[in-house]
């Protein structure tokens, strides 16, 4: 570089312009980097700010009242907290063992083209628009459970409180379904990636010493993608949080807390989308806002969380 | 299991004899044997029917330029290669007589046993490790296992230096003490035969030098088959050495003659360092 800037000038002129191009391209990217702390910090605000009248007549009780009544202006968010956790919970619970074999068998078991080709029908699945999957749970689970699965399901694990009660179709269970159909691609495109990013060094250690590949896989390769394919989990957690229409379409809509997973439940961004552009008064607005809040609390305690636990198991793993 | 304290015991004896390489004794059978052994990557073709016999408790060393198939013919010996997809082997490959081929591919790899290039602990800890390989075989009394470790870590010269520290993570030791910690790994299932894939090349001076004093002492209970880049590493540790050139192999004698009097052209080129 010094050579050939002494050897030809023109050169001297040029390097000048480029370091001015840097102070340019600092100042732009700084801007761009700002402006993302800017929204967070006004979001905050703005749902501080208009949930106010709310956040003054219900206090802390907003919080843990079951009541969600707007006929009565009585507001409390606790039915549609736990319609939000309860759905995603139970997506969780069906996503993560299938979309986690789904993605060993595409990382490790299926041969290199066909892995190419259902990866990219996966990372398709994930592009579909959320009201599609809601369309999908009406006409084709929602049937599907109602006519096969519940049934079998009540006759054999009928007497656990989790699967009492009547089913009409629209309920916790098909919200939890819908759900994890949606954030099964995440899980599976993005726990690939760091399956296949596993050294092929660790692989043949296991297998030089007389592992089947099965033992290598699940012994060594798993454990080694581990952060990877919990940073898929919360991902895929953070879109079931705040998954709205899908939701709507069909969780049955009616904020009560029940313990069977068959009655309909509510959760706080299908309220939100339902009830907002038609709030009857000042106060189920604010109530409304205060929900927000809420939703946006719960993510960032759970993302927190994620992190933290991502840490320690860094630190335990040097 | 019995074998891993009858080889313990031969250890012990062992060093006080000092066999001549000539010597007619039974150690001097072929416990590996290669008769024509074809290796391709698709259609490539990367070996050309190599025959090699590989003699109990010796060092045979692979040499040649890069690309010239030594590391690929490593693979072949534990099936390993088969981990590559596309890949096909023919020829016959026989340990004490036996086809590998129609082996169990686990009970032969717990058999022959293989050191890679890079050290390649598990982010497990250093007792972990070691232990791995007994455990996959089924070992689940903690007495048993814990005599293991230590025995293989002993093995590899390497338990000085870390029995305070047995539960540490394995990714804080230095790349030497890695490499002794890959082969502890590897000698805790007692293979008959080690395969080291240029086990010194990432290693400084220091930490080669500890390497070739350990596989000194473990020619006594173990055949070790070795590929290097390093023609001085090949002349100090092997009493036999193979030279491959373009997935051929050229010429395979004693070191002695492979080094001071070759009998083909090419060998006397590349370890006279006139290419490579």
């Amino acid at each position: 570089m010094a050579t050939s800037q002494a050897v030809v000038r023109p050169a001297n002129r040029f390097f000048r312009r480029v370091r001015e191009g840097n102070e340019i391209a600092y100042t732009i990217t700084v801007i761009c980097a700002a402006s993302i702390l800017l929204v967070t910090v006004l979001l905050v605000f703005q749902l501080w700010n208009n949930s106010g009248i709310a956040r003054h007549k219900f206090g802390w009780s907003f919080i843990g009242s079951q009541t969600w009544d707007p006929v009565n202006e009585d507001f409390g968010a606790l039915p549609l907290a736990f319609g939000t956790l309860v759905s995603s919970a139970l997506a969780l619970l069906i996503a993560v063992p299938s979309g986690l074999m789904a993605a060993i068998f595409l990382a490790e078991l299926a041969p290199p083209k066909a892995s190419d080709v259902l990866t990219f029908l996966i990372e398709l699945l994930a592009a579909v628009p959320s009201v599609i999957y809601g369309l999908l749970g009406i006409f084709l689970l929602v049937p599907i459970l109602k006519d096969h699965v519940v049934p079998v399901l009540k006759s054999t694990l009928g007497w656990l409180p989790i699967f009492s009660g009547p089913f009409y179709g629209y309920s916790m269970l098909a919200a939890g379904l819908v759900l994890a159909i949606m954030i099964i691609p995440f899980i599976v495109s993005v726990s690939r990636e760091v399956l296949l990013a596993v050294p092929v060094e660790q692989r043949e250690a296991a297998l030089g010493l007389g592992a089947t590949r099965w033992e290598a896989t699940w012994q060594i390769v798993i454990p080694y993608a581990s952060r990877g394919i919990y940073g898929s989990i919360f991902l895929a957690l953070a879109r079931a949080l705040g998954e709205t229409m899908a939701v709507t379409m069909v969780i049955g809509n009616n904020p009560k807390i029940a313990m069977s997973l068959l009655a309909p439940g509510y959760s706080i961004a299908a309220v939100i989308a339902n009830e907002f552009s038609e709030a009857s008064s000042a106060m189920h607005a604010a109530s409304l806002t205060e929900l927000g809040l809420v939703l946006f609390a719960i993510t960032v305690i759970i993302n927190g969380a994620a992190r933290l636990m991502m840490l320690t198991t860094a630190e335990h793993a040097k | 299991m019995n074998e891993v304290d009858g080889t313990a015991v031969r250890m012990v004896q062992d060093p006080t004899q000092t066999i001549p390489a000539e010597a007619t004794k039974p150690e001097m059978k072929v416990q590996l044997r290669t008769e024509g052994v074809n290796f391709y990557y698709g259609k490539y073709q990367a070996l050309h029917g190599i025959d090699l016999d590989v003699y109990r408790h010796k060092i045979t060393a692979l040499i040649g330029p890069s690309g010239c198939g030594k590391s690929t013919f490593l693979r072949t010996l534990n099936r390993i290669c088969e981990t590559i997809s596309h890949t096909r082997v023919e020829g016959k490959i026989l340990l004490d007589g036996e086809d590998v081929m129609e082996l169990d591919v686990t009970s032969l790899r717990r058999r022959v046993g293989m050191v890679f290039q890079r050290p390649n602990p598990f982010p497990k800890s250093i007792f972990d490790n070691v232990a791995y390989g007994a455990r996959i075989n089924g070992l689940h009394r903690q007495k048993r296992i814990r005599d293991i470790v230590e025995e293989s870590l002993v093995r590899a010269a390497l338990f000085e230096e870390v029995k305070d520290k047995l539960q540490q993570s394995a990714l804080a030791l230095s790349g030497g003490q890695q490499q002794r910690l890959c082969i502890a790994r590897a000698l805790a299932v007692n293979p008959e035969v080690l395969l080291l894939d240029e086990p010194c090349s990432a290693l400084d001076p220091i930490a080669t030098a500890k390497i070739e004093e350990l596989l000194f002492v473990l020619k006594d209970t173990c055949t070790m088959v070795m590929v290097t880049h390093n023609m001085q590493q090949a002349a100090r540790t092997a009493e036999y050495t193979g030279f491959f050139l373009l997935g051929r192999l050229i010429e395979f004698d004693k070191t002695d003659t492979i080094f001071r009097n070759p009998s083909k052209k090419e060998t006397e080129d590349y370890i006279t360092g006139r290419f490579g």
